[in-house]
């Protein structure tokens, strides 16, 4: 029981260290968490988890494949049948340790799910129409575009809604989607931190030119940001 | 065509014989049958899925239209028509009643009245290749695009109700068959990993199919009688469909996933001739703690659709705990083969790779468990892997295991031989090629439902371009098709000239091999009922 305790112990206190690593590798750049790479940090670490799981489970058995393997048609397993006591413990022993991981894991994920759902107050607001089959966005200046082009290094919060189906604004590079709806509003926010040309796709079944309902996203440096911004509203 | 017999009667042609039955043997192989129909006909459409999607551009199909026309019919065949029947409507009707000593189930005529709605249901679904206006809403339906479509929504919807009413009434002919119809002696304690399975699998049908049946209900309203219940312009709420659908649709994952434990668990303990390990911990908190589970984790399949930070994350918790119930089921599959006497057959070579497939299909989903990893991993590839791995190939591959270990009970002769060892390793390389590549790809972003995925054409993974991975996934198709091809070939071989075998040929100690003829004629076991004793168990070798 007292080792139970400790092991325990040891478990919760790696969550908090891990959390703690967590917050503060995100924060890079412009100091705002970078929700993207918070994603691959915590995707490898719930692989190593997968891999050890997998690999002593999959060991196991081809080890008691091969070493069990009748040698004759008549023979039979000798294995025991459990106490009550063996029962209730090998029950309990690894109901305790998915448990602990489980939790250890949804920590984990706790903290990165916080990096994706706290906007940064200074984000810049762009509001997403979705339609059966293209996105519509509007700029906080009020100029619609069709075509997303943002500035590098400053967060960005899209606040979405639809006009028609559920359709979904998925930016695969930034690791993130989120649902579009008629009648709700939803969002998501992204810090690029990278110049990129990129794209945003919908990633909800909504009918037959689903799958090439697209469009560019560009992430380029402010004063390129603004002179389009500026040809935008002038065509407006 | 009906030949007088003596007492004057004409006797009944063969044809109607089986039509007309009463009999659940009969009803397990219609079943059977129908579900290797449905199965044989989705299997084809995932085939002209994989060519379209080998290239970019429009590759076989003939319009998008025509494309989601066919993810419709895969998805919804495979798990409505083939899993679920094949699982609980041919493993449970043919086998439950033989291993718990019974001489039919408690209502047949109920049973048969299942499997006639389940034929009507088919032929059904069928139709969506014959009307102008098929289906083309995915198996899920959702709103408000399934009720704008100009495409027939009404035939998915009447075809889940028909299924829906065969399910409700087959789990209630089978509770009711497992708490009284149970051999004299026999205890809660003596029955197969199976039955246990089975009606964990039931008790989720009947307290989950009558949600399912309403949201399909309201959706049909909303279509045809133009009520407005998931119109948002009109105070309804989109996300209330999806809340009903998933509360069903995710307790659907284990009525598959847990009978085909049951089958993996029976064919293991005898061919291991063991004792299946800590059985209790195997029904009690295993079985039943995904029972009792199941009705809570439906929010995963909503993590980006908005819902409130609180019940995302209050699911994560939930979906993770998971793997404690599916964990002590799963020791309890590993230490059924601790210091047994393994058999290898193809019954077994098809449970051994279950533990393959139980393993890399329950281990993906941990990370979709956790909502912040679904953000991005959502509608992608990777899930469709994820759950063609656990759900499709693990209980497919389960039930195969199944067929082979009950062939000779079936049919008085063995189905294995050169060509079954042949198309299992066709079949177990073959999905292998074919979801690998999509786990991959996945990751980076490959979205699911998708026919043309332009978008993408300049990402590499591991220096290959998406293509060149879909192409491996195309090729892994033709594998398992052609595993697919030479398996119902043996199958029907082997139904009329397979080896013949004996009554017992596995030296199993449960019921429907102890105490029946191979097939079992009617009423089960002929004139003598079956009575056990306390000690009776149906993993008992050690004596």
């Amino acid at each position: 029981m007292r080792k139970l305790t400790l092991a325990m112990t040891g478990m919760v206190s790696t969550v908090l260290l891990s959390a703690q690593a967590f917050a503060n590798e995100a924060v890079v750049g412009n100091g705002f968490a970078v929700p993207n790479q918070s994603w691959e940090h915590l995707w490898h670490e719930v692989l190593i988890d997968l891999y050890v799981i997998g690999f002593i489970m999959l060991v196991a058995a081809v080890i008691m494949l091969v070493k069990y393997k009748a040698s004759s048609p008549d023979q039979v397993g000798t294995a025991k049948e459990l106490d009550s006591v063996q029962s209730i413990a090998y029950a309990l022993i690894p109901a305790a340790i998915f448990m602990a991981d489980d939790f250890y894991l949804a920590a984990n994920g706790w903290t990165v799910w916080n990096d994706y759902r706290r906007v940064p107050e200074s984000a810049m607001e762009i509001k997403v129409t979705a339609y059966q089959w293209y996105f519509e966005f509007e700029y906080p200046d009020g100029t619609t575009t069709d075509t997303l082009v943002l500035p590098h290094n400053k967060p960005v919060v899209f606040r979405m809604t639809s006009e028609d189906v559920i359709h979904d604004f998925g930016l695969p590079v930034y690791r993130v989607k989120e649902d579009v709806m008629p009648g709700r509003i939803t969002y998501i926010w992204i810090n690029p931190v990278d110049i990129r040309e990129t794209f945003v796709q919908c990633a909800e079944f909504c009918g037959a030119d689903h799958s090439v309902m697209a469009t560019t996203l560009s992430v380029v440096p402010q004063a390129q940001y603004n002179l389009w911004l500026a040809k935008m509203a002038a065509e407006g | 065509m009906s030949t007088p017999t003596t007492a004057g009667h004409h006797a009944t042609p063969a044809w109607k014989e089986w039509i007309l039955t009463t009999d659940h043997k009969r009803i397990g192989v219609m079943y059977l049958v129908g579900s290797m129909a449905a199965f044989g006909v989705a299997g084809l459409m995932a085939m002209i899925i994989r060519l379209e999607q080998m290239n970019l551009g429009m590759q076989i199909v003939s319009s998008p239209t025509q494309y989601n026309g066919f993810l419709y019919f895969h998805g919804a065949a495979m798990i409505l028509a083939f899993l679920i029947p094949g699982l609980t409507g041919f493993a449970a009707n043919y086998f439950l009643p033989l291993m718990i000593g019974a001489r039919d189930v408690a209502f047949p005529r109920i049973n048969a009245f299942s499997i006639w709605l389940f034929y009507f249901a088919i032929i059904l679904a069928l139709m969506a290749f014959v009307v102008p206006d098929g289906p083309d809403i995915m198996w899920t339906g959702y709103p408000p695009y399934s009720v704008t479509t100009a495409a027939n929504t009404s035939m998915y919807v009447f075809t889940v109700h028909l299924l829906g009413f065969s399910s409700i009434l087959g789990a209630v002919n089978f509770l009711v068959t497992v708490i009284y119809m149970r051999a004299p002696g026999m205890g809660w304690n003596q029955l197969n990993i199976f039955v246990w399975t089975t009606i964990a699998a039931f008790v989720l049908q009947l307290v989950f199919i009558p949600v399912l049946a309403a949201a399909v209900t309201l959706l049909l309203f909303d279509k045809y009688l133009g009520t407005h219940f998931y119109d948002p312009s009109a105070g309804g709420d989109v996300l209330l469909y999806q809340n009903l659908f998933w509360f069903y649709s995710h307790p659907a994952v284990y009525v598959i996933f847990l009978p085909a434990v049951g089958i993996l668990f029976d064919v293991m303990a005898t061919m291991a001739k063991n004792r299946v390990f800590n059985y209790k911990a195997a029904v009690y908190p295993g079985i039943w703690g995904i029972v009792a589970i199941a009705g809570i984790v439906w929010i995963h399949h909503l993590y980006v659709t908005g819902m409130p930070d609180w019940i995302r994350l209050g699911h994560m918790v939930t979906t993770l705990l998971i793997s404690v119930p599916v964990g002590i089921l799963t020791l309890s599959l590993w230490g059924t083969l601790y210091k047994g006497a393994i058999t290898y057959n193809t019954a077994m070579m098809y449970a051994c790779s279950c533990l393959y497939l139980i393993l890399l299909g329950g281990l993906t989903g941990i990370p979709l468990a956790i909502p912040s990893i679904t953000l991005h991993l959502s509608e992608t590839s990777y899930v469709h892997a994820h759950f063609h791995f656990i759900m499709a190939l693990f209980s497919a591959f389960a039930l195969f295991s199944g067929i082979y270990y009950w062939f000779p009970k079936m049919t008085g002769r063995f189905a294995d031989g050169g060509l079954a060892t042949l198309s299992f390793w066709l079949n177990f390389v073959g999905v292998n090629v074919t979801f690998w590549p999509l786990f991959m790809i996945g990751k980076e972003g490959m979205p699911r439902r998708y026919w043309n995925y332009e978008m993408f054409a300049d990402y590499q993974v591991m220096g290959h371009s998406f293509e060149w991975f879909h192409h491996i996934a195309t090729y892994g198709s033709w594998i398992v098709a052609a595993g697919m091809l030479l398996q119902t070939i043996n199958f029907i071989y082997a139904a009329f000239a397979g080896k013949p075998a004996s009554l017992n040929p596995w030296n199993s100690q449960s019921l429907e091999w102890t105490h029946t003829e191979s097939p079992p004629g009617p009423g089960n076991f002929g004139d003598t009922d079956v009575v056990v004793d306390e000690n009776w168990s149906p993993y008992d070798y050690s004596k």
